[in-house]
């Protein structure tokens, strides 16, 4: 019945949830799910503080192939506890990254959802986050792709954006945000004259995948659907990995300072489109893709 | 009128006592001059009777805490409900009577003229001529009954300007015009976001399509505001496609334009709409398609509450809406304990019109399926859905054996219990365990038990005598989705014309521009 | 939180599915229900772990009345319930059960 209208429409990521991504996004029936729900490793913490748990704590992790290449994947489940990470959660991806060392797949997909830290479960969810980027970086170094794609809900913040920036390459969608702090959190702390929660334009164009990708800061941007996001992965696959050398990051460390001098003045993302001479930068957010994406083109989109 | 002299001017021309309009509807406001109104001099203003669609700004609150107004007719009081019952228990405000919109306007005419009446408009010409804009809502009516007995009628305008789009309100029923220092407030309060619309709504309009629409062949409607509405109308373009339903169904409306109606105009299922209001973001669109909105010669929407209320209540064959409770005569009300809300337009639109005369088919239909006697005299009948899911958020039962309004009542010194639509209007109740016709019910219990009969888990629902039930469903006074042919399977959100805001947007072509609040792009 | 424990005596058919089916997502107003087999013959065990206290009679209701329609047996089910409605708790069943049959789409 999708097709009803008489107008295409594949399966929406952000409305999908983090077992129909992989479903969509591998070969069909390609995938086998590690530590799956029937091993009920259930959070030891939520039980006690009278939470309901769920059978994979929030994330799947597994097997699968892509275009018949092995991959290793892993997707957050943005409806339970919007994404955060526990320490069941957050040692499932550790230990993801850490087999990619063993097994040396094509490259490990990271489906990122999530506001952060899950706070039920503090330090344990602290402590997970260090350990995901230790064994990312660890991934990295050992020569194997790690490709993070986001457009969920909930968003991509806190520890798990932290992570989603030492990825090699990251997809993104136009509903996807990408941030440290959230929304919310920006607006608790800062006060509401500084930051509006409620003004989802203001949030979208701070935080929202098109403004990611005129940072520089994700490298595909694309249409909210599985399809698209599956094929930025294999064009992302084709290409080199990143240069970890100290020149490469110097060089990084560079450019972010960079940005720091031309934009840091800056009120508003609409000011910095503006000086990366883009014309008319208020249409920008309300163009579809592929109009955004030939108005921005002569941009010198920069690696992660 | 300088805008600062405002205050000055309502000193001079309300006198304590007076019957004043303050226009504000839960759209539009005349926000400026409730704030001048709110700070006039309480010792030179007081005691003054509000008559007003609307009670949703703090401005309208402190009128009553400051004594400059006592007594107030009034037809919703949604926003400020829980102010509204602290006031009312404190004797800050005495009630008049709470109204349907027609109601309160038709009193307008008869005993609660308004010697004063405080409007808003979009601008004025120098003259004084007066430019609605999209929401031209109650200002034709208030203005009617003010300025042809006598009364005193001052507009805010967000501008003037030399020459107006077109006139809504000619120069001389208007005696004076200010222009405010900030446009006046309008609330986008039709945009459902059908990112929230669920698969449990989903198969609910799904009944509704079939068993109720495609049924009775309904082709004049109105619709509430809900989300059970919206998921109906973004059904249209595809469930109802499918059915081959297209130029059968849902051609002529009486609706604010829902931003969710856009897949079904688009697609062709719709033919005309006119609406009470107009919605914030959907001008460009409304102004796109003329052939299906009433609009102006400038291109602009004209919308009339007025008329648009006795249309939905003379012309529509079927008014569909939710509530909040319902007992077993399918009497409903939206009363919560410790809350004022009114009624606004429900209690007209969602009411049989006994005065009724011209025919057609689904009237006809429903006319003969509520007759139980064949020599009584044959007459047509209105068709009033009620679409409620069992439980309502944090599990609260829909279905109830008493209403919270007769508590209300009592709490509260009404004459009688707030009742929103009365049971003897309802013709169908739907809910996700079905649909019930109660035209087809024939004694008390078996309408009571047919009601019980769609109550789900409810206490009500449990309470049911299944062997009865079963008797109804045989009968075809109760209906599950399965008697329907209905697939559960296809309750999808898959099965939404649009699934977001933006699918919306892209539906209508870029014109449709959604309020900041509702984008995630 | 609530546990809850049901079984129910089916004389139904042990049918032939996958060895384990999850459906649905544990959120507000929502849940998720897996369905794996088990050894157990002409009986159903359902366990319940729901944030809603307080409501047991109706998923026994609720419960009962999916038993009726499946006439499952051999069939262990466990729901992880974020507080949803009886309407979303029997559609997730029957997802449930529909994807364990591999009759879904």
């Amino acid at each position: 019945m999708s097709d009803l209208s008489g107008r295409h429409r594949g399966h929406s990521y952000y409305e999908a949830n983090a077992r129909g991504r992989i479903t969509h996004l591998l070969d069909a029936g390609s995938f086998r799910e590690i530590l799956g729900p029937t091993e009920r490793l259930t959070s030891p913490h939520l039980e006690l503080l009278g939470l309901p748990c769920a059978f994979d704590d929030g994330i799947v992790v597994g097997h699968g192939r892509i275009d018949g290449r092995q991959v290793l994947i892993a997707s957050q489940e943005g409806g339970f506890m919007g994404g955060a990470v526990g320490e069941v959660h957050g040692a499932k991806l550790t230990g993801l990254l850490e087999l990619a060392v063993q097994e040396r797949p094509a490259a490990v997909l990271l489906l990122l959802e999530s506001g952060g830290v899950r706070l039920h479960e503090a330090n344990a969810g602290l402590i997970a986050i260090s350990e995901i980027i230790r064994a990312l970086l660890a991934a990295r170094a050992a020569g194997i792709p790690v490709i993070g794609l986001i457009g969920g809900v909930y968003g991509c913040f806190g520890g798990m954006g932290i992570v989603a920036r030492c990825c090699d390459s990251l997809i993104i969608n136009e509903e996807g945000r990408l941030g440290l702090s959230g929304p919310d959190v920006i607006e608790t702390t800062m006060g509401v004259e500084e930051f509006d929660a409620a003004d989802r334009a203001l949030v979208w164009r701070t935080v929202g995948g098109k403004h990611r990708l005129l940072l520089g800061e994700v490298q595909r941007l694309v249409e909210d659907d599985i399809a698209a996001f599956r094929s930025a992965a294999l064009e992302t696959l084709e290409q080199p990995i990143q240069d970890l050398s100290l020149e490469a990051l110097e060089a990084e460390h560079q450019a972010l300072s960079a940005r720091l001098t031309d934009y840091g003045s800056c009120q508003d993302a609409t000011e910095i489109w503006s000086q990366l001479g883009l014309h008319d930068p208020l249409q920008l957010p309300l163009l579809d893709i592929q109009s955004f994406l030939k108005a921005t083109c002569k941009i010198g989109r920069e690696g992660a | 009128m300088p805008a600062g002299r405002m205050q000055e001017l309502l000193e001079a021309v309300l006198e304590p006592g007076d019957r004043v309009c303050l226009e504000g509807n839960n759209q539009k406001q005349a926000d400026f001059l409730a704030g001048c109104l709110a700070k006039v001099n309480p010792e030179r203003v007081h005691d003054l009777h509000m008559v007003q669609s609307v009670i949703a700004l703090p401005e309208h609150i402190e009128l009553f805490e400051r004594g400059i107004a006592h007594k107030v007719d009034f037809s919703f009081s949604g926003p400020v409900g829980v102010r509204m019952a602290q006031l009312v228990a404190a004797g800050k405000i005495q009630i008049g009577a709470i109204h349907t919109y027609l109601e309160l306007f038709g009193r307008y005419f008869i005993d609660l003229t308004p010697q004063v009446a405080l409007i808003v408009a979009h601008s004025a010409d120098r003259e004084g001529n007066l430019y609605t804009g999209p929401n031209t809502e109650d200002t034709p009516t208030i203005v009617e009954a003010t300025a042809f007995k006598s009364g005193i009628v001052i507009a805010q305008v967000n501008q003037i300007v030399d020459r107006l789009p077109r006139v809504d309100i000619p120069a001389d029923w208007v005696d004076f015009v200010t222009q405010a220092p900030t446009p006046h407030f309008i609330e986008p309060l039709f945009t459902r976001d059908p990112a929230q619309v669920g698969e449990i709504k989903i198969l609910m309009a799904m009944m509704v399509i079939k068993g109720i629409y495609a049924e009775y062949g309904i082709n004049r409607l109105n619709h509430g505001v809900g989300f059970d509405a919206a998921a109906i109308e973004l059904l249209l373009p595809t469930y109802a496609d499918s059915l081959g339903l297209k130029g059968k169904i849902c051609r002529h409306w009486m609706l604010n334009p829902h931003p969710t109606l856009i897949p079904a105009i688009e697609s062709g299922f719709v033919q005309s709409v006119y609406s009470p209001g107009s919605e914030l973001g959907m001008e460009g669109y409304v102004s796109a398609r003329p052939d299906v909105f009433f609009t102006g010669a400038d291109g602009s929407q004209r919308t009339n509450r007025a008329f648009s209320h006795a249309a939905g209540h003379y012309a529509c064959d079927l008014f569909i809406g939710s509530t909040l409770q319902m007992d077993l005569d399918g009497n409903s009300s939206t009363v919560t304990l410790g809350r004022i809300a009114g009624y606004g337009g429900a209690p007209n639109l969602g009411s049989d019109a006994r005065g009724r005369r011209h025919c057609q088919p689904a009237w006809l239909k429903a006319g003969r399926q509520a007759h139980d006697r064949p020599a009584a005299m044959p007459r047509g009948r209105k068709l009033v859905v009620q679409m409620v899911e069992t439980f309502r958020e944090q599990m609260q039962p829909t279905f109830v054996e008493r209403l919270d309004a007769w508590t209300f009542m009592e709490s509260s010194g009404m004459e009688l219990p707030p009742v929103m639509v009365y049971g003897d209007d309802v013709s169908h109740i739907v809910t996700e365990e079905g649909i019930a016709n109660l035209l087809l019910c024939r004694t008390e219990e078996e309408r009571s038990e047919a009601i019980r009969g769609v109550a789900g888990y409810t206490p009500v629902g449990q309470a049911r005598s299944r062997s009865m039930v079963e008797n109804l469903r045989d009968r075809g006074i109760i209906q599950r989705p399965e008697d329907l042919g209905i697939d559960k399977r296809l309750a999808t959100r898959d099965l939404l014309a649009a699934r977001s805001i933006k699918e919306l947007v892209h539906w209508s072509g870029g014109l449709y521009q959604p309020p900041q609040r509702f984008r995630n792009w | 939180m609530e546990h809850l424990r049901f079984e129910f005596k089916t004389p139904g058919n042990r049918p032939s599915g996958r060895a384990s089916a999850l459906v649905g997502v544990v959120s507000s107003g929502n849940l998720e229900v897996m369905v794996e087999s088990t050894d157990l013959n002409e009986a159903c065990q359902v366990e319940v772990n729901t944030s809603a206290r307080g409501f047991a009679a109706i998923w026994q209701a609720v419960l009962t009345d999916f038993a009726e329609r499946h006439d499952l047996a051999g069939l262990r089910i466990s729901i992880n319930d974020g507080g949803a409605t009886p309407a979303v708790v029997s559609l997730r069943l029957d997802q449930a059960i529909e994807e364990f049959l591999g009759m879904s789409s």
